[in-house]
């Protein structure tokens, strides 16, 4: 080795923790890249914003590979909704891949227990027959319509136009999906302990009139390719009016005068997770209809999804009335709970500076 | 009356064959709308087979909750054992190009599995579809996360806080595009199935996330290993997935052909891209110069002849499959015989004004063990190391710029490495212009694999090579100073370069802009298209020829 190498290699420092030396840079300890939403980057922020690049945000080269027909690996022809920042939302749920586990774990704990004690204290013997049958037609049902919507937001969540609105379509396909198992594997539960039939569930969502209008409108969500159609669809007009009046409306209500204190456990995990999938959908379109080039335009955009899916929704709802009247102890009735699922909706309309167009009712 | 806890413990735990079962059967055929294809592929499907897997989201979430508790905490124990104060900064600052490269493949896997959900008519296999994407989401951040930890706890965090803008912008992380992008655009079974299930993640993640955290831990950094053995674990599931879809493809005789077109082009593909940037980085990226340590070379013949290539690829020849073994052994050749991770390293470490990294000069240990396992090697590569180790003072002339006799390379359109075995150099025509490959795999897979059409029938779903592909026509013409601003790859006072040639703190000892000012980068490709044919014919048949480093003075 020559003399000046080694001389070289001695001034090499001994320690490579942060502060050993100061020198030009020693101190960005910052991803520096990104602004961040409030005065400091969040945890959630430096694990997601850029992963996904974008020719408009340091993609020197645009994108590399394409669909046959040009189409790049991400493009904004997906969508019908215009951004002139796709990169300025943030999901306010903030979830990465750690808080996910552990949210998630900690609900099928809960399940998990749950159930444990109630087979133990041979629960299901005591809850009214009639509720059995519910939850045997109805809630099996409704785990195939959960399943139906995750799978949409599985395909989904390839194609928004940032890291940011994908993770968080990513997370709402996990969730439901999650959710169709737990409600799967309960039934199984349920037929082991109370005799139930387990097929009576998925015969229900396929030939039951009552099922037909959730049918539809869940498998009209799987014909659309626009990502951002299906979620505003399925959280900002399906969900209040459909998915939760079934769950919150109905579900939630008749379980305990029945006997029933584990359904309740295993839906309120798909109510909190509807709580957060609402939040980021709202502020993913307060973005969108914020937008100071696109807002007016997008706010017409979803002006005209709400005039396709507000009436098939609003009949989805309607078909589900008969539900109401069949359990043995009427706690509530379906036009309370679907005035309540009103109520939510107009109160999502009012929070986007939205309205039903004439001629679109509920 | 309480319920006793031997009551509670005493009943039987869920089957997950059981549960499986009731899973699967979440899925029914529609009759009021059909599912729009948003993805093109040009296989056939028919017979499903089984996910061989059965796993549930239930028990799935508590066992990654799991390893992200010890992947934590070994964070945390990492520090409160000042791994920082031995860990080696050669190694560090390679996970400078890694770390910005990496979370953007994984995360273009999860988005890939809606491809294979939206084509695959296979409702077991969907379910195993969903835990890959949340995998994938996981494997991003915790990558993600990963290189934050490095940033905040490293002695020189430049090239780590800027790291999703320098992978946007880098001449080497195009490389991670190619193979990113690979995932998500074009035919659906050969990017999501065939290129990332079958080979990325069958084949090559060992060498990715097995091979190089033992090469991390031999450079005192336990932090990697944590998180990337935890990241393989994941991987099962994924090949899992892979080999239940590739069974399903190949019950159609129809889509034999397309198998082995997607086989050879993922092949050689994964190998010129995994084994260029995966190889330089155990090889130059370590300090540990045992003798008995495994090359990079050793380990490509346990994890990828051994394991993959005759345990797996072969035995896929029983349903009638052709297996390109000639490119098999192509791709050794050029690790064992053909020097192709060392001809990377030159190149990366000839390009280092252009890094957001700094690369170390070696020194004899190094020249020693390189000769030990690598016998030939310092005859081929000793005196350039010596040049670039005399050319790492600042006032230098830029190594790229100096009168070493290295040329610089052509870049091969295909893989996006650039065309380092010389001998291999090819140039053809597709669709009426000029291109340069490294290869003839790479060529064929331009003006063969990547066109509508293969062997006589209709490819319309296959995807194309796009964009601006070629790094050096960007900045043909400009000045490196200029070059450098542009990229961003520029300390926070404006002037000290984020690369280095060296590992020296000190600001005396960095490279600033002056340094590299006046100096012009040229494209080889766009002046190889300006030449008449004579021109042409000649530089090829030299480059083609070599080139022989001259003599330190």
């Amino acid at each position: 080795m020559r003399k000046d190498q080694a001389a070289m290699e001695n001034d090499a420092i001994q320690s490579a923790e942060a502060g050993a030396k100061t020198f030009a840079g020693s101190n960005s300890r910052k991803y520096n890249y990104f602004e961040p939403k409030g005065r400091k980057a969040t945890l959630y922020e430096n694990v997601t914003v850029d992963v996904q690049p974008d020719p408009e945000r340091y993609l020197l080269q645009g994108w590399i590979i394409s669909f046959p027909d040009g189409t790049p690996a991400y493009s904004d022809k997906w969508t019908r909704i215009k951004s002139s920042n796709w990169h300025e939302f943030r999901d306010p749920n903030g979830e990465w891949e750690r808080t996910h586990y552990t949210r998630v774990s900690a609900i099928e704990k809960q399940i998990i227990l749950t159930l444990q004690n109630a087979k133990a204290e041979e629960a299901f013997q005591y809850v009214d027959r009639s509720w059995i049958e519910m939850l045997q037609n109805h809630l099996s049902a409704s785990k195939h319509a959960e399943y139906g919507l995750g799978m949409v937001f599985q395909s989904a969540q390839r194609d928004g136009m940032s890291q940011m609105i994908n993770n968080a379509i990513l997370v709402n396909a996990s969730d439901k999906l999650r959710y169709a198992q737990d409600i799967a594997l309960y039934i199984m539960n349920i037929a082991e302990e109370a005799g139930i039939d387990e097929a009576a569930g998925k015969d229900n969502w396929l030939k039951n009139d009552h099922w037909q209008g959730v049918r539809k409108v869940v498998e009209t969500f799987t014909a659309s390719t626009d990502w951002a159609e299906q979620v505003f669809a399925i959280n900002l007009v399906y969900e209040p009016l459909v998915g939760e009046l079934f769950r919150s409306g109905f579900l939630m209500q008749y379980a305990a005068s029945h006997g029933d204190f584990v359904t309740p456990t295993i839906v309120s995990t798909a109510e909190g997770d509807f709580e957060r999938n609402l939040e980021y959908s709202v502020e993913m379109f307060d973005c969108f209809f914020n937008d100071p080039k696109y807002g007016d335009q997008n706010k017409r955009t979803a002006q005209e999804w709400l005039s396709k899916y507000v009436p098939l929704c609003a009949e989805a709802a309607r078909q589900l009335q008969p539900i109401w009247s069949q359990p043995r102890v009427k706690v509530t009735t379906f036009p309370a709970a679907y005035s309540r699922a009103q109520e939510r909706f107009h109160s999502i309309l009012k929070t986007l500076g939205l309205e039903l167009l004439k001629g679109v009712a509920l | 009356m309480s319920i006793s806890l031997s009551k509670i413990k005493s009943q039987r735990n869920m089957s997950i064959s059981e549960a499986h079962q009731r899973v699967k059967d979440l899925a029914w055929t529609p009759d009021y709308a059909q599912e729009a294809i948003k993805y093109p592929t040009d296989y056939k499907f028919s017979k499903a087979p089984k996910d061989t897997m059965k796993q549930v989201l239930q028990s799935y979430f508590f066992m990654e909750e799991e390893k992200d508790n010890r992947v934590y905490g070994a964070m945390d124990a990492a520090l409160r054992g000042n791994m920082f104060r031995n860990a080696e900064p050669r190694w560090i600052e390679w996970m400078k190009l890694f770390l910005a490269i990496i979370p953007f493949p994984e995360i273009s896997a999860s988005r890939s599995m809606a491809l294979l959900s939206n084509v695959v008519p296979n409702d077991e296999l969907k379910n195993g579809y969903t835990m890959q994407m949340i995998d994938e989401f996981r494997h991003s951040t915790i990558q993600m996360n990963l290189k934050k930890w490095y940033m905040e706890n490293y002695i020189d965090p430049a090239g780590f806080d800027i790291t999703q803008k320098a992978f946007g912008k880098c001449y080497a992380t195009t490389i991670g595009r190619q193979f990113g992008e690979g995932f998500i655009t074009g035919d659906t079974i050969t990017a999501a199935n065939i290129y990332l299930q079958i080979i990325a993640e069958t084949a090559f993640t060992n060498t990715l996330f097995v091979a190089m955290p033992s090469e991390a831990a031999a450079n005192g950094d336990y932090a990697l290993p944590s998180i990337f053995l935890s990241v393989q674990s994941d991987e099962s599931r994924h090949i899992n997935n892979g080999y239940g879809t590739l069974m399903m493809v190949l019950n159609e005789p129809e889509n034999h052909d397309l198998l082995e077109r997607d086989i050879r082009y993922a092949f050689w593909q994964n190998h010129a891209i995994v084994d260029a940037a995966i190889g330089t980085i155990i090889e130059y990226g370590t300090k540990d110069r045992r003798k008995n340590r495994e090359s990079y070379a050793d380990l490509w013949e346990k994890w990828i002849y051994e394991d993959y290539y005759r345990s797996y690829l072969i035995p896929l020849e029983k349903y009638g499959l052709k297996i390109h073994h000639d490119d098999v052994q192509a791709a050794w050749d050029r690790i064992t015989k053909k020097n192709y991770v060392h001809k990377v390293a030159q190149f990366f470490a000839t390009g280092w004004p252009v890094n957001f990294w700094r690369i170390d000069p070696l020194n004899e240990y190094d020249y020693e063990w390189f000769e030990a396992k690598y016998p030939g090697w310092y005859n081929e590569f000793g005196v350039w190391w010596d040049h670039y180790r005399e050319l790492s003072k600042p006032g230098s002339t830029p190594i790229p710029f100096a009168d070493t006799g290295y040329v610089y390379p052509h870049r091969c359109w295909s893989c996006l490495v650039p065309c380092l075995i010389r001998e291999d150099f090819i140039v053809d025509e597709v669709d009426g212009e000029l291109y340069t490959y490294c290869s003839e795999q790479c060529r064929w897979t331009h003006k063969v694999a990547f066109a509508d059409n293969y062997n006589g029938r209709p490819t319309p779903s296959m995807g194309r090579f796009s964009g601006r592909r070629q790094w050096e026509e960007v900045y043909h013409g400009m000045d490196l100073a200029d070059i450098i601003q542009d990229l961003g790859f520029v300390r926070p006072d404006g002037k000290t370069l984020i690369p280095q040639p060296h590992l020296i703190f000190d600001d005396s000892a960095m490279w600033t802009l002056d340094h590299v000012r006046g100096y012009e980068l040229r494209s080889p490709l766009v002046d190889l298209r300006a030449m008449n044919p004579d021109e042409r014919k000649k530089h090829i048949e030299q480059y083609r020829a070599g080139f022989t480093i001259k003599p330190l003075n």
